[in-house]
C-alpha cells in the first residue's frame, strides 16, 4: 500500500517536474551507514494497523476529537526561556497519560516550539527540551516510550504572529498530536 | 535507522521551477562621514541610439550602497565624458570629485558587448585603472558589478565583494498558512530566484566553498531533514534525517563533510561532522546542554559553536580531533549565540543579548576578544559576512516584519534592503 502510494507520488512528481521549464533531477540519499545512538527505534513499530479506525473502534473520543474535556486540550504554554512544566497544565498531562497507557496502540507525536527572540537555531534546543519535558512527565504516568516521538520546530512555526508578550506567550508551546 | 525514505518520493511536488522574486531595494540607514567623493560617468554606446543597459547606473548604485563612496548625482554633471581623453579635470575637481570613472559599452554582435573603462584619480589625472572585457546581454549586470568591484577595490584595497550572491528564506502568508522559500539572488536583491519551496519550514541555509551547492534543513516531511541542493541543476539529495533533531549544517572547508546538529533519545543535542560521501558519523561535543549552531575554522581544525552548558548560550570552540576540550571564548552577558568566522579569520561575529535586545555583535579574535555590539535592533539575528569581510549581513525586524539588514565590519554604515511582501530570515553570504 505505501509502496504504490509512493509511486503514485513520484508519478504526480514527475508529471509537475515535466512542466518546469529545466528539468530538475531526484536522487536518493545515500543509506546511512551509521547513526547516532538511540535513533533505531523510529519506523520500527510501523505495526501496519490504521490509527483511525483503532480509535473508532474503541467507542470513545480517545484522541480528544470531540472538543470537550482535558483531553480536547492538548497544548502545554511555557514561561519565558523555561521548559519547566506549569502547574496548571499538569491536569491535562495526565488525562492524556491515562489515556496512553489504557490505549496501547496510541501514539502521540510532541511538537516542542518556542517564541521569535534570539537564534533560529539555539530555539530549535529550547523547543527540543520542552517536547522533552512533556515526554518525560508522560513517561512518568506510565506511558511507553514507544508511543511517544518528539520534535521541535523551534521558532519557525508560531501560532500567533507579532512582536509582543502576547504573541509570545502563546508561541511557547508544545503541542501533543496523536499521530498513525 | 533512516526509515522516512518513502516521503523522498514526494518531493517533486516542492521541487522548484526557477523563477524570479519580489526583489530587494536597499536603503543605507547610516552612512559613513568620510564617504570618498566619486563621479561615475553615464557610459557612451558608440553607434548605437540608446545604451543596452546602464553600467554607469548599477556601478554609482553599488559604490554609494557600500556607504563608503559618496557618488555624484548626473544632473550635477556638467559634461559627460567617455574617455579619459575628454575628461576636463579642473571642472570635476571644482565639484569636489576625488575620483572619476568614464567609459563605453560597444556592441560587437547583437548579443555581446564590449565594455570599456577608466578610473582616474581627479587631483593628480593619473589613470588608475584601464580595462576592457566582453559581456553577453544577460551578463551586463553582473558585468557592472565587476567594474564596481574593480574600482572599489583599487580606491580602497578591500577586495569588492558586488558580484556575489546571498541566500535567505522568505515566509509568506499568515499563520497557520505559511509558505517557506530559499531563495537565491544578487548580493544587491536583484535576480531572486527560488530554489526551493515548502508549506513546512525551511531554514538555516549554507553554501558549499565552492558556491555551487546550499546545505539546510527542511520540515517538509514535519519532521526535520537536512539537504544539500546543487543549485545548477537542483538536484537535491537529503544527507541528514535520522530520529530527532537535523539541524544547523556548516560546510567544512574542503566541501566534503557537513558539521551538524543531531540529539539523542532523550533529546540531548550535540555537534556531529557527517563525512557526505561516506555518510560516516563523527561526534565532537558531549554534553547534557544544548550544543549547536558550528561553523569550521578555514584549517578544518576548530569547529565554533553555541553552548548553555554553563547556563545561558555562550560560543566555544573545539578541536575536530576528538578528545579535544572545548574552550569557552564569550563571557560578557547571558546570551552569545550563532558564531560566524571572519574570512580572515580576525574576527567572529554573533548574537548577543543587550538591553533586552538580541543584536550583532563582534569579537577580537587576535588581540583581547573585545567585544563590539554593531547594532540597536530588538532583533538582529543570523549574521553572515561578506566574502571581503567588509560587511555582515543580517536579519531584524521593521514594524512586525523580518527584513535583510547590512552593517559594515567596523559597524559605521549601516543600510536596509527592503522587500516588498513576504517575512525574510537568515540571509546566508555566498563565496567569491
Amino acid at each position: 500500500m505505501k509502496r504504490i502510494a509512493s509511486i503514485a507520488l513520484l508519478i504526480a512528481g514527475a508529471v509537475l517536474l515535466a512542466g518546469c521549464p529545466k528539468k530538475n533531477n531526484v536522487t536518493e540519499p545515500p543509506t546511512a551507514g551509521s547513526h547516532v545512538s538511540g535513533s533505531s527505534e523510529e519506523g520500527a513499530s510501523t505495526s501496519g494497523s490504521a490509527l483511525g479506525g483503532d480509535a473508532a473502534s474503541q467507542g470513545g473520543d480517545v484522541t480528544g476529537a470531540n472538543g470537550v474535556g482535558p483531553l480536547a486540550r492538548k497544548v502545554i504554554y511555557f514561561d519565558f526561556d523555561k521548559s519547566e512544566i506549569k502547574p496548571e497544565f499538569a491536569e491535562i498531562i495526565s488525562a492524556h497519560a491515562r489515556n496512553l497507557t489504557s490505549h496501547p496502540n496510541l501514539k502521540m507525536k510532541l511538537e516542542g516550539n518556542t517564541d521569535n527572540r534570539g537564534t533560529r537555531e539555539y530555539n530549535i534546543g529550547l523547543g527540543e527540551r520542552r517536547a522533552q519535558a512533556v515526554r518525560r512527565a508522560l513517561m512518568l504516568q506510565g506511558v511507553a516510550e514507544s508511543q511517544l516521538t518528539t520534535v521541535s520546530f523551534g521558532s519557525e512555526r508560531p501560532a500567533a504572529e507579532g512582536d509582543d508578550e502576547a504573541a509570545w506567550a502563546q508561541n511557547r508551546r508544545v503541542e501533543m498530536v496523536y499521530v498513525p | 535507522m533512516n526509515k522516512r525514505f518513502p516521503s523522498l518520493l514526494a518531493i517533486g511536488f516542492l521541487l522548484f521551477c526557477s523563477r524570479t522574486w519580489a526583489q530587494l531595494v536597499v536603503e543605507i540607514t547610516k552612512g559613513q562621514a568620510e564617504a570618498i567623493p566619486i563621479a561615475i560617468v553615464p557610459f557612451g554606446s558608440p553607434g548605437a541610439a540608446t545604451a543596452p543597459f546602464d553600467v554607469a547606473q548599477l556601478v554609482s548604485s553599488d559604490l554609494a550602497h557600500s556607504g563608503r563612496f559618496n557618488t555624484t548625482d548626473r544632473k550635477d554633471m556638467v559634461e559627460q565624458p567617455h574617455t579619459g581623453a575628454a575628461i576636463s579635470f579642473d571642472d570635476w575637481r571644482r565639484l569636489n570629485n576625488d575620483y572619476i570613472v568614464v567609459g563605453q559599452v560597444q556592441s560587437v554582435d547583437p548579443d555581446h558587448f564590449n565594455i570599456s573603462f577608466e578610473l582616474y584619480n581627479v587631483l593628480t589625472r593619473q589613470r588608475m585603472l584601464d580595462y576592457q572585457f566582453t559581456a553577453n546581454k544577460p551578463g551586463l549586470r553582473l558585468a557592472s558589478h565587476q567594474v564596481a568591484d574593480m574600482v572599489f577595490q583599487k580606491i580602497l584595497g578591500i577586495r569588492g565583494a558586488f558580484a556575489t550572491r546571498i541566500a535567505y528564506i522568505s515566509v509568506l502568508g499568515t499563520v497557520p498558512h505559511r509558505q517557506y522559500r530559499l531563495i537565491v539572488a544578487d548580493a544587491d536583491g536583484e535576480n531572486p530566484h527560488v530554489v526551493m519551496q515548502s508549506n513546512e519550514p525551511l531554514m538555516s541555509p549554507a553554501w558549499s566553498p565552492d558556491g555551487q551547492s546550499l546545505a539546510y534543513v527542511s520540515f517538509e516531511e514535519r519532521l526535520p531533514s537536512v539537504y544539500v541542493q546543487f543549485l545548477p541543476t537542483g538536484e537535491r539529495r537529503r544527507v541528514s534525517a535520522r530520529a530527532g533533531v537535523n539541524q544547523a549544517p556548516a560546510w567544512s572547508p574542503d566541501g566534503k563533510k557537513l558539521a551538524l546538529t543531531l540529539s539523542t533519545r532523550d533529546g540531548n543535542l550535540d555537534v556531529y561532522v557527517l563525512d557526505l560521501a561516506t555518510q560516516a558519523l563523527t561526534r565532537i561535543t558531549d554534553d547534557p546542554g544544548i550544543d549547536t549552531e558550528p561553523q569550521w575554522s578555514k584549517d578544518g581544525q576548530t569547529i565554533y559553536f553555541t553552548s548553555d552548558r554553563a547556563g545561558g548560550p555562550q560560543i566555544y570552540r573545539v578541536g575536530t580531533r576528538s578528545g579535544d576540550k572545548p574552550q569557552r571564548l564569550t563571557f560578557q552577558g547571558s546570551y552569545n549565540a550563532r558564531p560566524r568566522l571572519s574570512p580572515d579569520e580576525s574576527q567572529l561575529a554573533f548574537v548577543t543579548q543587550e538591553d533586552g535586545g538580541y543584536r550583532i555583535a563582534t569579537m577580537d579574535l587576535h588581540g583581547r576578544g573585545e567585544v563590539q555590539v554593531l547594532t540597536k535592533g530588538r532583533s538582529d539575528v543570523s549574521p553572515s559576512y561578506a566574502p571581503n569581510g567588509a560587511e555582515i549581513i543580517y536579519a531584524t525586524r521593521d514594524r512586525g516584519r523580518g527584513v535583510l539588514a547590512l552593517v559594515s565590519a567596523d559597524g559605521r554604515v549601516q543600510e536596509r534592503l527592503v522587500s516588498s511582501e513576504g517575512e525574510l530570515q537568515e540571509p546566508a553570504w555566498a563565496p567569491f
